[in-house]
């Protein structure tokens, strides 16, 4: 195990390198420069744009700025942006509260929706609720969320003014007040990105389960007696979810990730937002800060992944 | 208009026969844009007017919280690295310049006891020293009294090429010293006509010595107040997350008596413009939103709810197309559109006339901009009143077809026109906007009527503006026949604004395609007026000569005018705010109130 653990660990230190160069050279080939707003500007006069290029390090190759770039994340730089001109980690921690409490509060809903609605309808497949769940589902995952947002938004906040829709990471109230603004706020982005992931989810567990029922420990199971119930969680529903905890456990980045359309929609302060306003002005300190975090995040679940599915299911081993 | 008629004026107001206003309107109806208007009026010792907001509150605080949504967020707070006008905006809350622009372009003092004019000693006969007297008894958001050390180390930080300031273009030429604790002197390098640039507006916010002194030049990004400010304006600065969120709370000892009326002050960030004017004009979730680039069809429908209400000022922003009269498609040099090449087809004068006439402006207004922006032929420009005797557009296919018939160039195979096998079809480009594309649409109809075939192109804007040296579709290298963009004017200097009309400035290969001159045309009796404008101390002169370096590119047809932008805000029906086209909206915020 500690062996496998590792090599596993050795080999994602050349693939993150691998994948950092290409974030950068993508990032350093892409058009546009992090100053376009001075251009039509009579009033700056174009050697501060070259001087503010020069500055930071835009006139150099791209391979010395990838050095550059790669021993200061060693050291535990991460850089600053060219738009606020702070420090990325500074900007990143600011916005991984709310991300975390967002698209966290959104899967744990998903799973709520997910296990129950998918393990009822595979112990009655093809049943009139298994048929309404499948239908649902469908739809749920068919619908994009920047289109379920924008109805929500118009239902529920211009229609019926019941919720707002810009989120406020911090609300001037305090006690149980400041719980329910923050249910009002929150409500609308989690419910929005909740059901479209469990619609997904409730496919996934769905098709597990039906996978189970039909194997013959679960006949000898019925067969010695043992209730519907005590067969259902027990027997098929600890065995049906080694493959949806694989799928949870390969959703966790994403958590950390945010959602990009969903937190633009509803101006929820996350991580995906910081990513897209960072990739609008060019801003490539943090554009390459988070897809690099991500990145890491994506390796080091895949592991825990593997890890878990081997602690799961006995059959795997890791010698 | 020439310069005895704008002296026969300016004595027609000395004497009273002829109103500030309608002064400022007939000089806007030639091409005089507000705030030089303004300007000739108090370089002849007429006193500036004002057109701010009538604060009624009769105390300070109690209007509870503002809100305000700026759909793109502002990111930083320091003014002289603000290259946004979002996080000008921003800044502005904070920081004040020693005087700002209102919404007609006069010059009202912020932190300076008074406008500088030549009967009280404020400006030179020779026009190279300013002196600027600044209000007493303001204070810093710390308690500490604000002199004239803090003035001249604004203009020390912002000069400082290490800095990297964004502002350095207002302060790198000039001198500033020190004359007692609340007076300064400005001195420029030659005679400076519009000397209202260092110190006022978006570029002249000041700052504070004691949080800045440590931090000037290369070490300016560590300054804390670089996030955290401490200024002079009506709000103390309570927490900021760039990209999402500014808060303020209500500056008690604020040097105006009775300002301002809110006790808290939020500024939003992130979304869109149609879903920020919701926000407002539907929801009423916030009290003001900026710069609302939506189809003004949008806002209507939105303002029906009647919570909320739209309203627009001039601004010196201006639609335009540019014809390029070199080749696009020949490369001499290392560079396509050099001067040295000839167009085969837009070098004619007749096809360019012909093209100006297949506009139809006003379309593009009444359809597409609405109350964002005015039909215009002229480049330099106030909207509301344009009626100029010289500069004037139409539409009119049937001429346009006479004109290019008369000239010779004749329908050929599939009704393009064309003369020596040379046709006339075009690539004509802008960047991804939705009204710009319908523009696009609306031009490539009349002139498909007229025999002319036009390839419509658009890039993104992070492109097409950017500086790129590598890249073949920024606007500066003009690698098409036509394109079209807005540019700025964002301080009421058409000086400036006009260098993209001089030969010294244009764009090529040699300084990276960074010239104004992007257009490539050049004129030398449009150098010689400009040069002679840029030392011309008399205003009404200068004004001349200005309209004239506008008018030699817009008669050459090279220039096209399309509408005069405003400045577009949406905010709740009960908040009386003040917004100006010619300093940032957040210019004149402790004057703000809710009734």
């Amino acid at each position: 195990m500690a062996t496998y653990l590792i090599r596993r660990l050795l080999i994602a230190i050349p693939s993150l390198l691998g994948i950092s160069v290409i974030l950068f050279t993508v990032l350093a080939m892409a058009p546009g420069d992090p100053f376009s707003e001075m251009a039509t500007n009579p009033n700056v006069p174009p050697e501060v744009r070259e001087a503010l290029r020069a500055s930071f390090g835009l006139n150099d190759p791209i391979m010395v700025r990838y050095l550059r770039w790669l021993s200061a994340m060693a050291q535990g730089d991460w850089g600053f942006s060219f738009a606020s001109r702070i420090n990325v980690d500074d900007l990143i921690l600011q916005r991984l509260p709310t991300t975390l409490f967002v698209v966290g509060s959104s899967q744990i809903l998903a799973l709520c929706v997910a296990l129950p609605v998918g393990i009822y309808a595979a112990t009655r497949p093809y049943s009139v609720f298994d048929q309404i769940a499948n239908t649902l589902a469908f739809v749920g995952f068919s619908l994009p969320t920047f289109f379920t947002g924008l109805l929500f938004i118009l239902i529920f906040s211009v229609s019926l003014d019941w919720f707002p829709f810009v989120y406020r990471s911090d609300i001037a109230a305090t006690g149980w007040r400041w719980y329910w603004e923050m249910f009002r706020q929150a409500i609308m982005p989690i419910t929005v990105l909740g059901l479209f992931q469990a619609a997904s989810y409730t496919r996934y567990v769905r098709s597990a389960v039906l996978d189970v029922i039909r194997l013959d420990y679960v006949t000898t199971a019925r067969a010695k007696g043992l209730s519907e119930r005590k067969v259902t969680l027990r027997h098929i529903t600890r065995n049906a979810l080694i493959p949806v905890v694989t799928l949870v456990a390969l959703q966790m980045p994403a958590v950390f990730g945010g959602a990009l359309v969903t937190e633009q929609i509803f101006r929820v302060p996350g991580i995906g937002s910081l990513l897209i306003d960072a990739i609008l002005a060019n801003d490539t300190p943090v554009i390459m800060a988070v897809t690099f975090v991500f990145s890491c995040l994506v390796v080091f679940f895949n592991l825990i992944a593997d890890i878990l599915y081997g602690w799961l299911d006995p059959r795997i081993s890791f010698s | 208009m020439n310069e005895q008629e704008i002296r026969g004026l300016v004595a027609d107001v000395k004497e009273g026969t002829l109103s500030r206003r309608s002064f400022i309107k007939r000089m806007a109806a030639v091409g005089i844009a507000a705030p030089l208007a303004s300007q000739i009026l108090a370089w002849n010792d007429v006193a500036m007017a004002n057109a701010t907001l009538d604060y009624k509150p009769t105390k300070a605080g109690g209007g509870g919280p503002l809100k305000m949504l700026l759909w793109q967020a502002p990111t930083l707070l320091n003014p002289h690295f603000a290259s946004g006008t979002k996080d000008q905006i921003a800044s502005r809350i904070f920081y004040e310049p020693l005087a700002g622009w209102d919404k007609e372009g006069n010059l009202i003092p912020q932190l300076a006891a008074e406008v500088p004019s030549k009967a009280n000693g404020g400006l030179s006969e020779d026009g190279t020293v300013v002196v600027w007297k600044l209000k007493q008894g303001v204070k810093w958001h710390d308690g500490k009294p604000l002199t004239a050390d803090d003035v001249v180390f604004t203009w020390e930080y912002a000069a400082d090429p290490a800095t990297a300031a964004y502002t350095t273009g207002a302060y790198k030429d000039i001198k500033v010293e020190k004359v007692d604790d609340f007076t300064v002197k400005v001195v420029f390098a030659e005679p400076t006509p519009f000397w209202a640039d260092p110190f006022v507006g978006v570029a002249g916010m000041i700052i504070p010595k004691h949080h800045f002194g440590e931090y000037k030049g290369a070490k300016s990004r560590e300054a804390p107040a670089n996030l955290k400010p401490v200024g002079t304006g009506p709000y103390k600065f309570a927490e900021f997350k760039p990209g999402d969120i500014l808060t303020g709370t209500r500056n008690e000892n604020y040097h105006v008596a009775n300002r301002p009326h809110f006790d808290t002050l939020e500024v939003k960030g992130g979304g869109d413009a149609v879903s920020a004017a919701r926000a407002v004009l539907q929801t009423g979730e916030y009290d003001y939103a900026w710069n609302l680039q939506v189809e003004d069809e949008v806002l209507k429908r939105m303002e029906t709810g009647g919570r909320g209400r739209i309203s627009a000022v001039p601004s010196g922003d201006i639609e335009f197309i540019i014809l390029n009269t070199t080749d696009p498609w020949t490369e001499v040099d290392g560079e396509r559109s050099s001067v040295k090449t000839k167009h085969p087809t837009l070098s004619d004068p007749a096809v360019r006339q012909a093209i100006n006439l297949l506009i139809d402006r006003d379309s593009i207004q009444k359809f597409i901009y609405g109350r964002g922006g005015t039909a215009t032929a002229s480049f330099v420009n106030e909207p509301k009143q344009f009626k100029s005797p010289k500069l004037k557009y139409e539409f009119n296919i049937d001429k346009a077809n006479k004109i290019l018939e008369e000239a010779g160039w004749k329908k050929g195979w599939g009704g393009v026109r064309e003369k020596d096998g040379k046709k006339l079809k075009y690539v004509f480009q802008t960047s991804i906007n939705a009204p710009r594309q319908k523009v696009q649409a609306i031009v490539k109809q009349a002139c498909q009527r007229a025999g002319i075939d036009l390839e419509l192109k658009s890039v993104t804007a992070s492109v097409f503006f950017s500086s790129d040296v590598a890249n073949p579709d920024t606007y500066t290298k003009l690698y098409v026949d036509m394109e079209m963009y807005t540019t700025t004017q964002p301080q009421p200097d058409p000086e400036r604004f006009l260098n993209q009309f001089v030969s010294w400035e244009i764009a090529n290969k040699e300084n990276k395609w960074l010239g104004r001159n992007v257009s490539r045309y050049s004129d030398p009796a449009a150098d010689e007026a400009y040069k002679a404008a840029q030392k011309e101390l008399d205003p009404a002169k200068r004004a001349a000569l200005l309209i004239k370096v506008n008018e030699i590119f817009c008669e050459a047809n090279v220039i096209l005018p399309i509408l005069s932008r405003t400045r577009v805000a949406a905010s709740t029906t009960n908040l009386s705010h003040d917004h100006s086209g010619w300093d940032v909206d957040s210019w004149n915020i402790a004057a703000w109130y809710r009734s």
